[in-house]
Order: structure tokens, then C-alpha cells, then sequence
């Protein structure tokens, strides 16, 4: 069988470049560029409206982009006469007929890229949707919607999977489910590259990051070095003997800044862990009302890289 | 629901050649599986046969002259401008309902060959119309003849002047389901191209006379000036007043709005963003 190892397990990398797309004067995509490799769970995150759909619709030939260009394993898709076996993707789980049952939509997309019928219970079995096969798509819930999404996706058995915000709707156990699933399907070499709003999912999941703000680049690189881009860890000590303490912290290593209205002020310590903070205080026989480590979140270090890109924003038109 | 100790991949999917039939195969797939197609099609039927029978009942000319194939007995307008009407929304449908729910881009990552997939419904969907046109049509005719026989005013179907009628009628429902397919791909809209379908289908021909030559003319392309044309069995007066749409022309016209319309669709649906 000619095309299977060397088309899926080398070279199944998406490839994005100087990618543009133009709604007549809006710019939803702005000339972006990053690459998502195989065996690894990526994330692709930005506040709504910052292009994230309009950039997989382009990977996936259904839009054209104004300028620039998008490749999966070398090709851009569009050139594929049959797509299920290159890419699997669940764009938007309402995206199916509401009349027809699970299985039929299946066997239906299974038959035009000449999949054999079988493969067809094996998805829906994978997904936990066995059961509902024979049951009409249109009184599904929107989480066995997005389960019938991610068999839509599996069905091929692509090298590279894309995923459009896939947790909206599921219940915490499809949330795990679809965690590890994720992970597995990263773990046996393929592409997974998942949308999302929400920094939290990608904590859990995610290897690297791809981050957009208005269309553009953000961040490209590992979940690590993304968080420790952000707020970096402190601790916050509220003392009667404010300066005093301050002195002793800054004489110690750290730095310190005073946060609050004055008089009531608390002291924001970076460079000291609070153990260190609460022997100094012990020392020097300054009382402490509190003493609480912040830890840096990939939550804070997301919402300060694009609170300058968010589209809409509550309250202030931009 | 959870079985995350199942093997995923127990049936290797290896990459088969692409083959035409498959789409074909998939888009049948996708007809059969919708509880609504067999109910409107019964219903189509049921009403066409209906109205051939009351025209049949009522027409009180037959048998009192030699008995000849009175064409607007078994093929009476009301009956088949609805057939029309439910071909040409039928055929709409079959891209309509995949542009609104959104399927279109699932399909579309299935099968990015998107002229293809036209021309799979479209091949589809031409099969499926032919046969059903070509049961009422038949149907129409026996139901009109049973009727007819009565007065002693049937003829057999071997009767001369039957056939082009018979076939004309049968390939009435093609024609427009393929129309309505084709203006489904370029509006999208549901309600947007039933009305286009609906006015240049049914509409637009009775608004123009055959009184003059370039009114006759644009009258004569139509798809139901063609179907009254060429299911007339009489030659038209020569002394008529009024322009006569030809034969062969009426076919042409049956050949060229379907052939148009899903040329358009695919040239489009290869440019357009899904």
C-alpha cells in the first residue's frame, strides 16, 4: 500500500504562512504564520472573533485566504479529491442534517471517500454513541453532537485531526473522555490541533500553543514557556510595619511593591518564596496579617497577552 | 459510553482508488436516508393522479368524436405544475438544507473535489426524478384511459401520438428537479431559490404572448411552454395568429435549462468560499 507511512507519520504537519483573509475592509486573519507538528497536542487559542475558525476553514480549503498560503503534509488540501483520510475535523458540531440518524450520516461520508461500512460502528462505538446510532441526529444533545463530530473526524483514521472549540456542550465526563482521547491520538504520532477560548482547557491537554489576538500571532511555543511569560509568581504580605519589612525583603533579594490604598497597603514580593518571607518577618519580629503566594496561571498569562486583541470587549466599544 | 480500552483502528483504513461511483453511492445514501423523500413523492404522485382523474371525469368533449389521445386529460396543468414545483424544491433541497444546517462543509472536507459533488447530485438526483416522473407519468395515462374507457373514448398506449407525450411528461420532473439543483448551488437560500425556481419554472412563461415574434421566443424557452408544446399532438393551425413553439426546439429547451443551471452550479460552487 503505497502512501500511508510516509503521507501520515513523517511529514503530517500543518504549515501556515503569511496567511491572509479579508472580508472586504475587515482583516479577520492578518499574515499568519506557524506550523503544527505531529505526536503532540497543540492548542489554538484567542478570544472570540481573533480568526481562529476562519484560519482552520483555510487549512481546509473551505475558504480561500486573500493572500498567503496553508499546507497539510506539503499539499494544501483543496488539491485532495477525497479529504477523510488526510484531515479529520469537527468544525461546528450543529454542521450534520437533523433528520438523518448517526449512522446513516456516517455511512454516507464514509461511502464518498470509499471507507469500508464497518469502520462506521467502530467510530460510533469509539465515541460512546453506539447506542444512538439508529436515533435521528436532530434530538441528539450537543455534546453527543460534538461526540458525532469527533467520529466524523475519526472516521478516515488522517494523520492529522483538527478540532473547532470540541468541549462546548459536554458534560465533565466527556470533557475527561475527550481529554484522553486527545492525548492517545497524539501519543500514536498524529496531529491534533484543537481550538478553544479557554486557557483552562488547554492546561490540561495541550503541548504547545498557538495564540492569535485580531488575526495575528501572538505566541507560538510550549504550554510552559507561555505560562511563565505571564504574571510571574509573587507573594502578597499585609504588616502594620510596612516599611520596615520592606527593607528587610529588599536587603534580603527581593523586590517589593506596595498594592492598595495607602495605609491599608499590602506588599507584593517578588524573588522570595513565602516561607522565606514568614522566617525574615520571624526574625525581625515583625507581625504578618497575611501572607499568600500567587502562582502564575496559564488563565492570567493568556488574558495579559491578549487583553490588547480582545475583539469585543464588555462595556467599551473598541 | 466511555471505552477508551477499545482498539480504535481494528480495520485498517487503507487509501482505495477515488472512484466516481462512491459519490454517487454516498449521495443515494443521503436521499434514501430522509423520511421525507418517500412521503412527498407519494404525495406528488397521489395528487397528479388525482387531478388527472377529475380532468378525465370532467371532460364531457371525450368520446363524442373519434376516439383519439386527449393529452389534457391524462396531463392536466394542476397536476403537473405541481409536479414541477415539488421536482424543482426537491431538487433545491438536496444542496439547500446541506448550505443551511452547515453539512455542506462537512461534506466539503470529506470530498474537497466540490464539483464532484455536484455532479453527483445532480446524477443522483436525475435518476431518482426520471424514474418518479416516469411512474406518473404512466400512472397519469392509465388512470386517464381507465376513465376514458368508460365512454368507450380510451386508446391503448400503442396509439399513435401517446408516446412523445408520455415522455415528455416523465422527463418534466428530471428537468426541473435538475433546474431547482442547480439554483440551490448559486442561491443558497431556501427561500430564495424556491421563489426564482417557482417564477422561472411556473411564473414567468404566461407573462409573455405568443403574439409577437420576440415574446413567442422568450416564451418558448421555458420549461413548461416546452412541456405543453410537446405534449400537444396536433400540428398547430396554420393560420393561427399567434407563433407556434417548434419540437425539436422544445427539447432543446428540456436539454439546456438543466445543462445550464448545473454548469453554473459547478463552475461557482469551485470558486466560492463554503
Amino acid at each position: 500500500m503505497p502512501g500511508r507511512v510516509p503521507l501520515g507519520r513523517v511529514g503530517a504537519v500543518i504549515e501556515v504562512s503569511e496567511l491572509t483573509k479579508r472580508y472586504g475592509g475587515k482583516t479577520a486573519v492578518d499574515h499568519l504564520s506557524f506550523t503544527v507538528r505531529p505526536g503532540q497536542v497543540t492548542g489554538f487559542l484567542g478570544p472570540n472573533g481573533a480568526g481562529k475558525t476562519t484560519t482552520l476553514r483555510m487549512i481546509l480549503g473551505l475558504d480561500a485566504p486573500t493572500t498567503g498560503a496553508a499546507t497539510v503534509s506539503g499539499v494544501p488540501f483543496r488539491h485532495h479529491p477525497r479529504g477523510l483520510r488526510h484531515v479529520g475535523a469537527l468544525l461546528d458540531a450543529g454542521q450534520v442534517h437533523g433528520g438523518r440518524s448517526a449512522a446513516a450520516h456516517l455511512a454516507a461520508l464514509a461511502r464518498s471517500n470509499g471507507i469500508p461500512r464497518r469502520r462506521v460502528d467502530e467510530v460510533l462505538q469509539e465515541v460512546g454513541l453506539a447506542e444512538a446510532a439508529t436515533r435521528r441526529i436532530g434530538g441528539f444533545s450537543l455534546g453527543m453532537k460534538q461526540r458525532l463530530g469527533i467520529a466524523t473526524a475519526l472516521l478516515g483514521d488522517p494523520p492529522v485531526l483538527m478540532f473547532d472549540e470540541p468541549i462546548n456542550g459536554m458534560d465533565p465526563e466527556g470533557v475527561l473522555w475527550v481529554r484522553r482521547l486527545f492525548r492517545r491520538l497524539a501519543a500514536e504520532g498524529r496531529t491534533v490541533f484543537l481550538s478553544s477560548h479557554l486557557m483552562s482547557e488547554m492546561e490540561n491537554t495541550a503541548d504547545q500553543l498557538v495564540v492569535i489576538g485580531r488575526g495575528r500571532l501572538i505566541a507560538a511555543e510550549s504550554v510552559r514557556d507561555f505560562a511563565a511569560r505571564g504574571t510571574r509568581g509573587c507573594v502578597v504580605v499585609a504588616t502594620p510595619r510596612a516599611a520596615e519589612l520592606a527593607a528587610v525583603l529588599t536587603a534580603a533579594g527581593g523586590s517589593v511593591e506596595p498594592e492598595g490604598p495607602a495605609g491599608t497597603e499590602r506588599l507584593v514580593v517578588t524573588g522570595l518564596p513565602a516561607d522565606r518571607i514568614g522566617a525574615l518577618a520571624f526574625e525581625n519580629r515583625i507581625q504578618l496579617h497575611e501572607l499568600t503566594t500567587r502562582t502564575a496561571s496559564l488563565e492570567a498569562a493568556f488574558m495579559e497577552l491578549t487583553a490588547d486583541s480582545a475583539e469585543y470587549l464588555a462595556g467599551q466599544p473598541r | 459510553m466511555t471505552t477508551l480500552t477499545s482498539v480504535p483502528r481494528r480495520s485498517p483504513v487503507t487509501t482505495p482508488p477515488v472512484r466516481f461511483r462512491d459519490l454517487l453511492a454516498s449521495e443515494w445514501l443521503k436521499t434514501r436516508s430522509l423520511r421525507s423523500t418517500p412521503w412527498t413523492i407519494a404525495l406528488t404522485a397521489l395528487f397528479a393522479f388525482g387531478s388527472t382523474a377529475v380532468a378525465s371525469l370532467a371532460d364531457q368533449a371525450a368520446g363524442s368524436g373519434p376516439a383519439d389521445f386527449r393529452p389534457f386529460d391524462a396531463y392536466p396543468p394542476a397536476g403537473y405544475w405541481t409536479l414541477m414545483l415539488v421536482a424543482s424544491s426537491m431538487g433545491a433541497l438536496t444542496v439547500v438544507s446541506e448550505y443551511s444546517s452547515g453539512l455542506i462543509r462537512t461534506t466539503t472536507v470529506a470530498v474537497p473535489a466540490r464539483g464532484s459533488v455536484v455532479l453527483a447530485k445532480a446524477a443522483v438526483t436525475a435518476a431518482l426524478w426520471t424514474a418518479i416522473g416516469t411512474a406518473v407519468s404512466m400512472g397519469s395515462f392509465l388512470v386517464s384511459q381507465a376513465i376514458l374507457n368508460g365512454r368507450h373514448a380510451g386508446v391503448p398506449i400503442t396509439h399513435p401520438g401517446v408516446f412523445r407525450p408520455l415522455v415528455a411528461t416523465a422527463l418534466l420532473a428530471p428537468v426541473c428537479a435538475l433546474v431547482g439543483l442547480g439554483l440551490g448551488v448559486l442561491f443558497r437560500h431556501a427561500a430564495a431559490t424556491m421563489v426564482i425556481s417557482v417564477f422561472t419554472l411556473l411564473m414567468l412563461p404566461p407573462m409573455f404572448s405568443d403574439g409577437s415574434r420576440w415574446s413567442a421566443d422568450i416564451k418558448h424557452s421555458m420549461v413548461s411552454a416546452a412541456w405543453t408544446r410537446l405534449i400537444q399532438n396536433w400540428e398547430p393551425d396554420p393560420g393561427s395568429l399567434g407563433y407556434s413553439a417548434t419540437v425539436p426546439g422544445s427539447w432543446i429547451v428540456y436539454v439546456l435549462w438543466p445543462l445550464i443551471t448545473v454548469a453554473l452550479a459547478v463552475l461557482v460552487v469551485r470558486r466560492r468560499d463554503v
